[in-house]
C-alpha cells in the first residue's frame, strides 16, 4: 500500500448525503476481475445516462481532471460492505474523502486500501463545500497534522489513531498480526478449554 | 465495579491483546463466506498464505445464484464464474461449502441461524453488512470488507476499535399490523441512517422479549441500515429452544454446558450504555420508505415530504433529489403511490413466518401486479411447500422461485426495470439497488402482499379490519 501524508490536489464536491456503496459501484460490475481496474465503474449511474452519455456531474467536468480528494455530505459509503466501492475510488485516483460522517465498514475498507476517510465537523464541511461549490479547487491535505488547507482557511479532521499510523506507513495488518502468532495460539488454547463445546 | 453490558461480555471473551492505541485483536469463532468473497481469497493466494482455520469458515452460495432453476448452464458466464470461484476456493482450502445444489442452501444470514451455526456468545463475521442479523441470537456479529476477510482467513482474528454501546428499548405493546420491520424502519427514520454509527446496539424491552426469534432476526438485520456496527438481543429461553437440535448446535451434555453459559449473557442491571433510546411500541405504525435511504421512511398513512417545507436548503436539496429519483410529487399521499411489481425475499424478510404473513394476506385473492417470492433458504422453501404457501402465491399470480439474494441486489439478474416501482421486503432502497433506475419502497411482508393486491401502497390495517 502506498503511504500517504501530504497531498495537494484538486478537490471536487458532491454535496449529497448518504452516497452509499451501491451508488459508488453498482452491483452489476462486481463480478469483474480487479485486474481490469474498477475506476470506470465509480459512481457509474451518476456519471452516465442509461444510454451511456456522460452526465453533468462534477466528476465529468474538465476542471475535475486529476482530482484525488472528494468532499461529500454525511454518511458517505453507507450500506453494503463491498470493498469494491473503495477499489473504484482508488482505481479512479482518489486518496482521500472528506465528509462529516462515513459508513463504518467503508472507513475500514478505505484505510485497508490507502484511502483516507477524513471526518470533519458539519460546520467545516459546509465551509469546504461552499469553497468548492462553483468548481473544483486545489486544496492541501496533511495527515500527520490532521489538517486540510483551502484558500486562507484551515480545518481539522479526525482519524482513528491506528488508522492514521497505517496510512502514514502504508502498512497492511496481516503481517503485523502474523507476528503475534504465539499470543494468538496461547489465547486459542485457553479459549477452547473454557468453551469446550466449541472445540 | 459497574456491571457489564452483553456486548462487553462477549467482546472481552474474544480479546487477545490490544495495540498501542488501544485497538483490540479479536478471536473470530465463525466466518461465513459467499461468492463475493473472491477478492479476499485472491488476496490470500497472491501472498501465498494458507487459510489458518478452514473448519471455522463455511462457504454459502447466495448472492449470484439463479432463482429460476438450479441449472448453471443457462446462467450468464461471468455470473457462473463467480459462483464457480466460491466452489473452487472452498475445495482448495478445505472449507465446507453449502453450494447451489445443497439441500441446506440459502441466504447466508438465513442459513447461519437455521443450521445452528449462529449461537449466543460467538464472534461471527462475514463479508456482508447484514451480518448484524446473527446478533438476534446473542452473537456479536458484524460485516467486514474483503481485506478484513483475507485477514480472518489468514489469522482467524481481526483488529477492531471498540464501538460505543447504545441500548434501544421498546416498551409497551405493538399495535396490530406492526412488525419487526416497522420497528426497524421507525427507529432508523427517527435517528437517521447514521444514527447508530460507531455504536453496538442492544435491543431490549417488553416488545423485544415478545418478538419471535425470526422477528428478532429481522430487527437485528436492519441494524446496519441505521449505521450500527452490530445489533444484539440477549439470549433467553426462546433463543435456547430455537438452537436446540440444529445440526451445528452443541449436542447432549455439551448443549447443557453451552446453554448454562448462554444464560449469563445479558446486560447487568447496573451496566451503563453510552446512549439510551426508548420508544413506546404503541407509537409505531406500519411504515414504508418513500426515498432512497432507509431513513426516508414514514407511517403508511402519511404523505411524501415537500422540499419547500424543509428546515435547511441542504435538506431541501436532499428531499428534492430523492423525490426526483423516486418519481414522486411533494405532498403526495403514500397510499396513492402505484407500484409496478413486488418482491418478497432477502435476508431481512424471507423466513417461514414472513412467508406465512404474506400468504395470509394473499390467500384466495389475485394480485394486480406481478412479483417474485424467493424463500430465504431451500429448507424454508420446502417448509412453505409443505404448508401449501407456494400454491397461495402462485394462485395469487406471483412467481415462486428458488432461494437466493435475488432481487434484493439483482446480482443474479433478477432486476427491477428502470423507472419501475417495486414494493419490497428487502433492506435497501438505495438508488439503483434493485437495478439501474429501479424505485424501491421497503416495507413488511404483509404490506408488500397488500400492495400487490391493490397495485398501490396500502395500509395493511385497512385489509385486516
Ligand atoms: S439478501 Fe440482500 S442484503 Fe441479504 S445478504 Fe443477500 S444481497 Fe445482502
Amino acid at each position: 500500500m502506498k503511504p500517504l501524508n501530504k497531498l495537494t490536489s484538486i478537490a471536487c464536491s458532491l454535496p449529497l448525503e448518504n452516497i452509499d456503496t451501491d451508488q459508488l459501484i453498482p452491483a452489476r460490475f462486481m463480478k469483474e476481475s480487479r485486474d481490469l481496474g474498477y475506476g470506470g465503474f465509480l459512481l457509474h449511474d451518476m456519471r452516465f445516462t442509461e444510454e451511456g452519455a456522460p452526465t453533468d456531474v462534477i466528476l465529468n467536468h474538465p476542471e475535475a481532471e486529476g482530482t484525488q480528494i472528494m468532499v461529500a455530505n454525511r454518511n458517505f459509503g453507507a450500506g453494503s460492505s463491498r470493498e469494491a466501492a473503495v477499489y473504484a475510488m482508488v482505481d479512479y485516483g482518489f486518496r482521500c474523502v472528506v465528509a462529516p460522517s462515513f459508513g463504518d465498514i467503508f472507513s475500514s475498507n478505505a484505510v485497508n486500501n490507502g484511502l483516507l476517510p477524513a471526518v470533519v465537523s458539519v460546520e467545516d464541511y459546509e465551509r469546504l463545500s461552499a469553497y468548492l461549490a462553483e468548481k473544483p479547487e486545489q486544496i492541501h491535505l496533511n495527515l500527520e497534522e490532521q489538517v486540510i488547507g483551502f484558500g486562507d482557511s484551515q480545518i481539522r479532521f479526525d482519524i482513528n489513531p491506528t488508522w492514521k499510523r497505517k496510512l502514514l506507513n502504508g502498512w497492511d495488518d496481516i503481517d503485523l498480526t502474523l507476528a503475534e502468532s504465539e499470543k494468538i495460539e496461547q489465547f486459542r488454547n485457553r479459549y477452547i478449554s473454557q468453551f469446550s463445546w466449541l472445540a | 465495579m459497574a456491571g457489564k453490558t452483553l456486548f462487553d461480555k462477549i467482546w472481552q471473551a474474544h480479546e487477545i491483546c490490544q495495540n498501542e492505541e488501544g485497538q483490540s485483536l479479536l478471536w473470530v469463532d465463525r466466518h461465513l463466506a459467499h461468492e463475493g468473497s473472491f477478492h479476499a481469497f485472491n488476496k490470500l493466494r497472491e501472498r501465498n498464505l494458507p487459510v489458518r482455520h478452514p473448519e471455522q469458515t463455511i462457504g454459502i452460495a447466495d448472492h449470484y445464484v439463479p432463482t429460476v432453476s438450479r441449472n448453471l448452464i443457462a446462467v450468464q458466464p461471468k455470473v457462473r464464474n463467480v459462483i464457480e470461484q466460491l466452489v473452487d476456493n472452498c475445495s482448495r482450502n478445505g472449507i465446507t461449502l453449502i453450494g447451489l445444489d445443497d439441500p441446506r442452501q440459502g441466504i447466508v444470514h438465513v442459513v447461519g441461524p437455521e443450521q445452528g451455526v449462529t449461537q449466543p456468545g460467538l464472534l461471527m463475521v462475514c463479508g456482508d453488512s447484514h451480518t448484524s442479523t446473527h446478533g438476534a441470537l446473542g452473537a456479536l456479529a458484524f460485516g467486514i470488507g474483503a481485506s478484513e476477510v483475507a485477514h480472518v482467513l489468514a489469522t482467524q482474528t481481526l483488529w477492531q476499535t471498540k464501538p460505543k454501546t447504545m441500548r434501544i428499548t421498546i416498551n409497551g405493546e405493538l399495535a396490530p399490523g406492526v412488525t419487526a420491520k416497522d420497528i426497524a424502519l421507525a427507529w432508523i427514520s427517527r435517528l437517521g441512517a447514521d444514527g447508530a454509527r460507531g455504536y453496538a446496539i442492544e435491543y431490549s424491552g417488553d416488545v423485544i422479549q415478545k418478538l419471535s426469534v425470526e422477528a428478532r432476526l429481522t430487527l437485528c438485520n436492519l441494524s446496519i441500515e441505521g449505521g450500527g456496527r452490530c445489533g444484539m438481543i440477549a439470549p433467553d429461553a426462546k433463543t435456547i429452544d430455537y438452537i436446540k437440535g440444529r445440526p451445528y448446535a452443541p449436542q447432549g451434555e455439551d448443549f447443557d454446558k453451552a446453554a448454562e453459559y448462554w444464560q449469563t449473557l445479558y446486560s447487568d442491571a447496573d451496566a451503563t450504555f453510552d446512549q439510551e433510546i426508548v420508544f413506546d411500541g404503541g407509537d409505531i405504525a406500519p411504515t414504508v420508505t418513500w426515498g432512497v435511504s432507509p431513513e426516508e421512511a414514514l407511517p403508511i398513512d402519511a404523505s411524501v415530504p415537500d422540499p419547500a417545507e424543509a428546515e435547511t436548503t441542504s435538506k431541501a436539496r436532499q428531499i428534492a433529489d430523492s423525490l426526483e429519483y423516486m418519481g414522486l410529487k411533494p405532498g403526495q399521499k403514500l397510499t396513492d403511490v402505484e407500484v409496478d411489481r413486488v418482491f418478497i425475499g432477502s435476508c431481512t424478510n424471507s423466513r417461514i413466518e414472513d412467508l406465512r404473513a404474506a400468504a395470509a394476506v394473499l390467500d384466495g385473492k389475485k394480485c394486480k401486479v406481478p412479483g417474485i417470492v424467493s424463500p430465504g433458504s431451500t429448507i424454508v422453501k420446502h417448509q412453505a411447500e409443505e404448508e401449501g404457501l407456494d400454491r397461495i402465491f402462485l394462485d395469487a399470480g406471483l412467481e415462486w422461485r428458488e432461494s437466493g439474494c435475488s432481487m434484493c441486489v439483482g446480482m443474479n439478474g433478477d432486476l427491477v426495470a428502470s423507472g419501475e416501482r417495486c414494493a419490497s421486503t428487502t433492506n435497501r432502497n438505495f438508488k439503483g439497488r434493485q437495478g439501474p433506475g429501479a424505485r424501491t419502497h421497503l416495507m413488511s411482508p404483509a404490506m408488500v402482499a397488500a400492495a400487490a393486491l391493490n397495485g398501490r401502497l396500502t395500509d395493511i390495517r385497512e385489509l385486516q379490519e
